[in-house]
């Protein structure tokens, strides 16, 4: 790992250059069926209001019970982040009144979080990481969700959210870029989805973030922060931390003072405003919930949890370069989505033989990851099966078809031979690449004979063995093998 | 035959097993009772039509031979658990029209051992009271008469603003004084700071706190979750232990609930007490403390001690804090449990311009003087820069009365015995006006329990001067209710039965 130069991350400012500090709470929401301390489901897009429970209405006398598999969940996602599994943690509840947060408090983890500290690699480019300092982990409920644009005097209540488990992921104040944060995030879901601990769809808000942005002089003490509140998009992170930087350093370098307040992040406008000053914080009155007994962990419990953690990216990486002897880069990015990773592991191993690395990953990487992106999916919902691209690549190690015929191949297996057998394709529609040396001959005697002058010529001018090569390709309707085609005009134009 | 309302409940059971009476007729017969005792305001609901459905349903199964350790015994509902389809409210207006969907564990208990519901019972508003007058539904009047008082005074109060009549306690009033006036063979209620064991005291009535954790709380409204428990109010230590067996038990859905399984409390009912130690601590007698109470006391030893039990003194030295904890860890409780009352969902709601009006208006208008109060101190207790001083100290000296008692009970004492109210029973209107704290001082031998999580039966002991009830109050380890019925058994053998008011209100 390099670092890059101290100052790259600096901002220059009218009056000399800044540095902006970045800490993120995530919001992740814990893959379960059923909620965090009731039995409703969690799927999403349900009917208003089907997805609650007494529980979760807050109907008199109801007791909230914590749900086993969420506590799995955020002791994975710990396990993941290497952090600190707290044996013994408490839950508090957090007081404030809001018409989709039935209770009038959210259960959440306030003194004794369930995970303490841990740490991220954050990759920037295949050659610059960072460390990242996760503060702690904690799981709490999600509110409901108010409805606003449904009468034009009333407003209405969605309580299917309210209640559904929500792990909030602290880190530490040790992004110094826009482009940190972001990459901290995307490693962050990245994690989250090996463990299967979170969807990550932030388009149906799984994943959310507050920022914590400060600006100061370098090597000056932290400057006065300001919070962002509930920013969805990996994007919008990037943008929100950027405009807030620039409102920071414009109102100090006018000689102002940063107000300590929370606000938001208008997307439409590329800007943040105010939403409420530090005088007008709530006080939440947190304290422990008496409802709830300390969750206290089985330590054989959390070594077998450890012990079923799926390989996470980092340790996927090192092996794809180590085994595989992919770059750093290519590793990098077959990692991101596990679904790609294995989708990589499958097609290099499929049948029991072994295809080589680095092709199978160029073929991702390339053409399949263009046809996934032109659908709009994931690679491996692009409609290529890992067998499929295994067998594409042993196509061409044997020599059966070009590179090139391949390439015409996947596009018929995107389109009319969907779901086919490469090899069936390329039987059944003749594209076996000629590398019956009788046959290159006759076609490169018949190039030469054709172009006796330029034959003369290539003897003094080699550059024009390629010309030679793509008449001899045309003239087989690009079906002989452009090695072998080139070996025998070589020998024949005495090149 | 004698009216059936005036037997025990295990006296009751035992005729209902030999078919010497049925369900429908002591249904029917508890039912006029309680329809001639509509003005002591004990019930604030009457299901007659369930209760007799109930009761026809019990006879036909102790015909067949069948039927659970209750079957067909007429019992009441305190209103603050949730009873399915019932009019559920706390004695609150906050909760109006509230019928739930769903039943409270401990009255599925006992329906599913076979009792028979009679009604919702009158109560101080969510528990919070120790007269019942801060019900939404007016107070209620005990069966006893208040000393010196003709039947004719009595009933002219009755039927104007009971002022003057006697208290039965609070917050279970209506439960306790239903049980005294025979208008059930015994009632559910819920102890937070001495709810169920006060009123038991001034109605000459047997109740139990029993141990944190004994009962499960789902379905009961919540009061403060920390210190809140199920219980029973009955005539008899017997039916005491009768009721608990079946309204205790373990319960998934209350995580503060206990596992373990309960015992045949009734099998500790008779069973000797001979070489058990009782412990009395000093620190409960008080300054100024009422010689009468304090010679009841010194008698109640004096019984178990000739029954065989060792009387030992103990120090409890954290009691004195107890009080101004209890005050502080309650009402921040409160103010958290109490917040889902806002006009939302259920329950009242008053016309408004917006979402904080709408909270103003309705908690406003909904709460009642007292319930507002403490939310108020409960929300300060808990507000930045104040928690340290207030709630976090008080988890502190909760902690150290915890540890007084385990250190009692370490040194080999059994049970502890003290007295359970600082009187008997005083009047409506008589306490709290002015000062508050005036009436928070009935809970001075009973808050130690609750924040200790300690079972505390309190049992009949005797007559006052004037002739009304007082009770002593046995505390216990930790899930050690059958030691608290043996002695308390004891102690009713030796004081004699408690003789229950004539019906001067009918």
């Amino acid at each position: 790992m390099t670092t890059e130069p101290a100052n790259a991350n600096l901002i220059a400012g009218a009056t000399g250059d800044w540095e902006v500090i970045v800490g993120l709470e995530v919001h992740a929401q814990v893959a379960s069926r059923s909620k965090l301390f009731s039995g409703a489901s969690t799927a999403f897009g349900g009917e208003p209001n089907t997805h609650v429970s007494l529980i979760d209405a807050a109907m008199p006398g109801m007791l909230p019970v914590i749900n086993r598999e969420c506590v799995a969940q955020a002791i994975r996602t710990g396990l993941g982040l290497k952090a600190k599994i707290n044996h013994r943690s408490t839950f508090d509840r957090k007081n404030y009144f809001y018409p989709d947060l039935p209770q009038g408090y959210q259960i959440s983890q306030y003194k004794s979080p369930i995970v303490g500290e841990g740490e991220i690699q954050v990759d920037l480019s295949p050659t610059y990481s960072i460390k990242v300092g996760i503060e702690r982990l904690h799981l709490e409920q999600d509110a409901g969700k108010s409805l606003h644009d449904q009468s034009p005097t009333m407003s209405f209540v969605d309580l299917n959210r309210s209640g559904v488990a929500l792990m909030e992921i602290v880190s530490k104040p040790d992004m110094r870029s826009a482009d940190e944060a972001k990459a901290y995030v995307s490693k962050l879901r990245t994690i989250l989805r090996y463990i299967g601990s979170c969807d990550g769809d932030m388009e149906k808000g799984s994943l959310r973030a507050d920022i914590n942005v400060s600006v100061r002089r370098p090597g000056a003490p932290l400057g006065t922060r300001c919070e962002i509140k509930n920013v969805n998009s990996i994007r919008f992170i990037g943008q929100a931390i950027e405009a807030e930087a620039r409102r920071q350093i414009a109102i100090l370098e006018d000689g102002g003072v940063i107000d300590q307040e929370t606000r938001l992040f208008d997307a439409a406008r590329g800007e943040t405003r105010s939403m409420r000053s530090k005088e007008e914080a709530h006080d939440y009155r947190y304290f422990p919930d008496p409802d709830l007994l300390p969750l206290e962990l089985d330590p054989e419990w959390v070594d077998a949890l450890a012990a079923y953690l799926p390989e996470l990216p980092d340790a996927k990486k090192a092996r794809f370069i180590a085994d595989h002897g992919l770059t750093a880069y290519d590793a990098s990015v077959l990692v991101a989505e596990k679904e790609t990773a294995d989708f990589f592991e499958s097609a290099l191993n499929h049948g029991g033989t072994k295809r080589d690395p680095k092709a199978v990953a160029n073929w991702i990487m390339g053409d399949l990851s263009a046809y996934a992106n032109a659908r709009n999916a994931p690679i491996v919902d692009a409609g290529l099966s890992a067998a499929q691209l295994a067998a594409l690549v042993d196509l061409i190690g044997e020599g059966v078809i070009s590179g090139k015929i391949a390439k015409d191949v996947l596009g018929l297996l995107f389109g009319e031979e969907k779901g086919a057998d490469p090899r069936a394709v390329v039987e059944k529609r003749g594209l076996r690449q000629v590398t019956d040396a009788g046959a290159i001959d006759a076609a490169v005697d018949a190039v030469i004979a054709a172009n006796g002058d330029k034959a003369e010529q290539a003897k003094t001018k080699p550059g024009m063995l390629g010309w030679f090569v793509g008449q001899v390709m045309k003239a087989t309707g690009g079906k002989a093998n452009p090695q072998a085609v080139s070996e025998t005009l070589k020998r024949k134009l005495g090149l | 035959m004698a009216d059936p309302t005036s037997l025990t409940l295990a006296e009751a059971r035992d005729r209902l097993k030999s078919r010497a009476l049925s369900s429908v007729e002591l249904t029917r017969a508890h039912l006029a009772a309680m329809e001639r005792a509509k003005s002591l305001n004990a019930y604030v609901v009457m299901t007659p039509d369930k209760a007799l459905q109930m009761a026809r349903a019990s006879d036909e199964r102790l015909a067949r031979g069948e039927g659970g350790p209750l079957e067909g015994l007429p019992v009441g509902v305190k209103d603050l658990y949730a009873t399915e389809g019932v009019h559920t409210q706390a004695c609150s207006h906050i909760l109006h029209g509230f019928k739930p969907t769903y039943e409270s564990t401990v009255t599925a208990n006992l329906w599913r051992d076979g009792a028979v519901m009679l009604g919702k019972l009158n109560m101080d508003e969510f528990a919070m009271g120790s007269s019942n007058e801060t019900s939404y539904y007016g107070p209620v009047a005990s069966p006893w008469l208040p000393p010196n008082w003709s039947r004719e005074k009595a009933r002219a109060a009755l039927a104007g603003n009971k002022r003057g009549l006697l208290t039965p306690g609070g917050s279970s009033g209506g439960s306790a004084a239903a049980v005294a006036a025979r208008l059930c063979l015994a009632a559910t209620a819920s102890d937070t700071g001495g709810s169920i064991r006060q009123p038991a005291a001034f109605t000459g009535a047997v109740g139990i706190k029993p141990t944190y954790g004994r009962c499960s709380r789902w379905g009961m409204v919540a009061f403060a979750s920390s210190l809140d428990q199920a219980g029973p109010l009955a005539r008899t230590v017997r039916d005491a232990a009768i009721m608990l067996r079946s309204m205790a038990g373990p319960d998934v859905k209350d995580s503060t609930c206990s596992p373990e399984p309960t015992a045949d409390y009734e099998a500790a009912v008779g069973r000797s007490v001979k070489g058990l130690t009782i412990g009395v601590p000093k620190e409960y007698r008080l300054d100024g403390m009422n010689p009468e109470i304090e010679a009841l006391w010194s008698k109640g030893a004096e019984w178990l001690h000739d029954a065989g039990a060792k009387i030992v003194e103990v120090s409890l030295p954290n009691t004195k804090h107890a009080l101004p904890a209890y005050y502080i860890v309650a009402p921040a409780e409160a103010s958290s449990n109490l917040a889902r009352y806002d006009g939302v969902r259920y329950g009242l709601r008053e016309p408004s311009s917006d979402i904080v009006d709408l909270y103003e208006k309705t908690r406003a208008r909904g709460f009642g003087a007292e319930v507002r109060r403490r939310l108020m101190i409960g929300t300060y207790v808990l507000s930045a820069g104040y928690y340290d001083a207030y709630y976090l100290r008080a988890q502190k000296i909760r902690t150290l009365i915890k540890r007084d008692f385990e250190r009692v009970f370490a040194d080999g004492v059994d049970a502890i015995l003290t007295p359970a109210t600082p009187s008997a029973a005083f009047g409506v209107g008589e306490k709290g006006s002015d000062d508050p704290v005036e009436m928070y001082l009935n809970d001075i031998f009973t808050v130690t329990v609750n924040m200790a999580g300690l079972p505390g039966l309190v049992a009949p002991a005797g007559l006052s001067n004037e002739g009304l009830p007082l009770g002593l109050q046995l505390i216990g380890r930790p899930f050690d209710e059958e030691t608290l019925f043996s002695l308390g058994e004891a102690m009713e053998q030796a004081a004699g039965r408690m003789r229950l008011p004539d019906p001067w209100w009918a």
